[in-house]
């Protein structure tokens, strides 16, 4: 990881002084521990605060879409995720290739902090203060104790059934390709309700999200959601309420998942920026499913490809839809 | 009439989003060829399926409806050429994603009538309709497991 971030910032340094960008996106160390949070360097001094970690885990692609639309060329520090991300911001025409320099991170993973916290016992009032990392352990220190943690049993859930670690459009790398996958089966954890009676399913539903405070964390780290006014926003129509009654937190997660239709990149921003804890991506995980099994598309992966959502097939399937040819 | 007049049970209230060029047309020449089935259905009409925000449905279920039917032309005869295509997508998509969170599947209608099809949209009405009078009112189910649309129904 150490490598990693001088490798960072020695390109972020090289891009700012060659005048090649006028801003790099990327991470700095957070104000606390495990919560690195998004920099923009201006400046080749400034470059020296971008860092990398285990905990990087917002989507810089987000930031992307900003700086796109003040006129500037920007450089993105992007593990796998947020290259597609960045690659699905170009296909969906936000962002000019031209104005990008992808700064491109083999990623090993990121790590879950309430799963650190879990390790820890945060529940007996102990509290992480730093965290080092080890090669493939985290050194955790907090007043009283000192614990040593693997990585990998601490990866996010999304990390943990990563498809493309490395990422898939990058102009320089920080880093040699690793591994391409995070070695679960995204088949056997997605969609996670689809075994259960249709009854049961809202039951599981309700249980997910009943805690939802509708602060739109999820909506914010998310770097599919740039509209200038979201849906949840509008007024006139008014297409739901701002209560945390079940009826809104249903409509809004449901519209939510389904904006993601085509497009989500399963980098985990929503749940790791969510402060409830919920597990969006049980809604997502399905929606993505279904766009790989019909219509065999992965978001991201082309800056040429036509997003599902916005093409059809004549022969598409609609068992579904009544024909009327039955008599 | 008599079985607009003769059921006295439960009558569903199904908010329908009909395509102007094809759906509408068939239920209109249903009328005009005075075609009978149940009065359970208000429309809203549509310029195209391809106007169909999925939004509009969940708002329907929040307003009281009991089951949403969606129909337009079929495939190939869209009047803006592929705007049911699209819809296509959306509505699979959306129909999935309902039904993984708890939606029961006879709540919610897609259908393709063309505006010469008067006898199959009288047809296809009333399948609609008793999918939705056989499901019951919405909160007639037993309240210890809420339903989706149950809860989706905005208690004002």
């Amino acid at each position: 990881m150490k490598a990693r971030a001088e490798k960072i910032r020695e390109i972020a340094k090289r891009l700012l002084q060659e005048g090649r960008v006028d801003v790099v996106i990327g991470y700095t160390r957070g104000s606390s521990p495990m919560r690195e949070q998004p920099f923009f360097a201006r400046t080749p001094e400034q470059a020296d605060q971008l860092t990398w970690s285990s905990f990087c885990v917002g989507n810089t692609a987000k930031s992307l879409v900003q700086a796109a639309r003040a006129g500037e060329r920007a450089g993105v520090v992007a593990q796998g995720c947020a290259s597609r991300n960045v690659a699905g911001l170009i296909v969906e025409k936000q962002v000019d290739r031209d104005k990008v320099v992808v700064i491109g991170v083999p990623c090993l993973g990121m790590v879950d902090f309430r799963k650190v916290e879990a390790q820890i016992a945060r529940s007996e009032g102990r509290r992480v203060e730093t965290v080092e990392e080890d090669g493939e352990e985290l050194v955790v220190r907090g007043r009283g104790f000192e614990k040593r943690l693997k990585r990998k049993e601490l990866l996010r859930d999304n990390c943990f059934t990563c498809q493309h670690r490395n990422p898939v459009l990058a102009d320089e790398l920080a880093a040699e390709p690793t591994a391409e996958t995070g070695g679960g089966d995204i088949d056997k954890v997605a969609a996670p309700w689809e075994k259960f009676p249709a009854a049961d399913r809202w039951a599981r539903f309700r249980e997910t999200f009943q805690d939802c405070i509708r602060c739109y964390a999820c909506r914010d780290a998310c770097p599919l959601c740039y509209c200038k006014t979201c849906f949840v926003d509008d007024a006139r129509p008014q297409w739901l309420g701002k209560t945390q009654d079940m009826t809104d937190i249903a409509s809004f997660h449901l519209m939510r998942a389904f904006h993601c239709a085509g497009r989500c990149t399963d980098c985990g921003a929503c749940e790791s920026a969510c402060p409830q804890g919920l597990k969006m991506r049980r809604l997502t995980s399905k929606i993505e499913k279904d766009i790989r099994e019909l219509y065999g598309y992965s978001a991201g992966m082309d800056v040429q490809a036509v997003p599902p959502m916005a093409s059809f097939r004549p022969d598409d399937s609609d068992d579904f839809i009544k024909q009327g040819g039955e008599q | 009439m008599n079985e607009c007049i003769e059921n006295t049970g439960f009558r569903p209230r199904i908010a329908a989003f009909f395509c102007n060029w094809c759906t509408y047309g068939g239920a209109d020449l249903a009328g005009v060829n005075r075609l009978q089935y149940p009065a359970d259905f208000r429309v809203v009409r549509l310029p195209c399926t391809g106007r169909m925000n999925p939004e509009f449905v969940l708002h329907a279920f929040r307003q009281g409806a009991d089951g949403v039917w969606v129909s337009g032309c079929h495939p190939g005869d869209c009047h803006y050429i592929a705007g049911n295509m699209y819809a296509r997508r959306r509505f699979t998509m959306l129909k999935e994603l309902l039904e993984y969170a708890g939606l029961d599947p006879g709540r919610l209608h897609f259908s393709w009538i063309s505006s010469a099809e008067a006898e199959k949209f009288q047809r296809t009405a009333k399948d609609v309709i008793e999918a939705v009078r056989a499901l019951g009112p919405v909160d007639a189910a037993d309240a210890a497991t809420k339903t989706m649309v149950m809860e989706l129904r905005k208690v004002i």
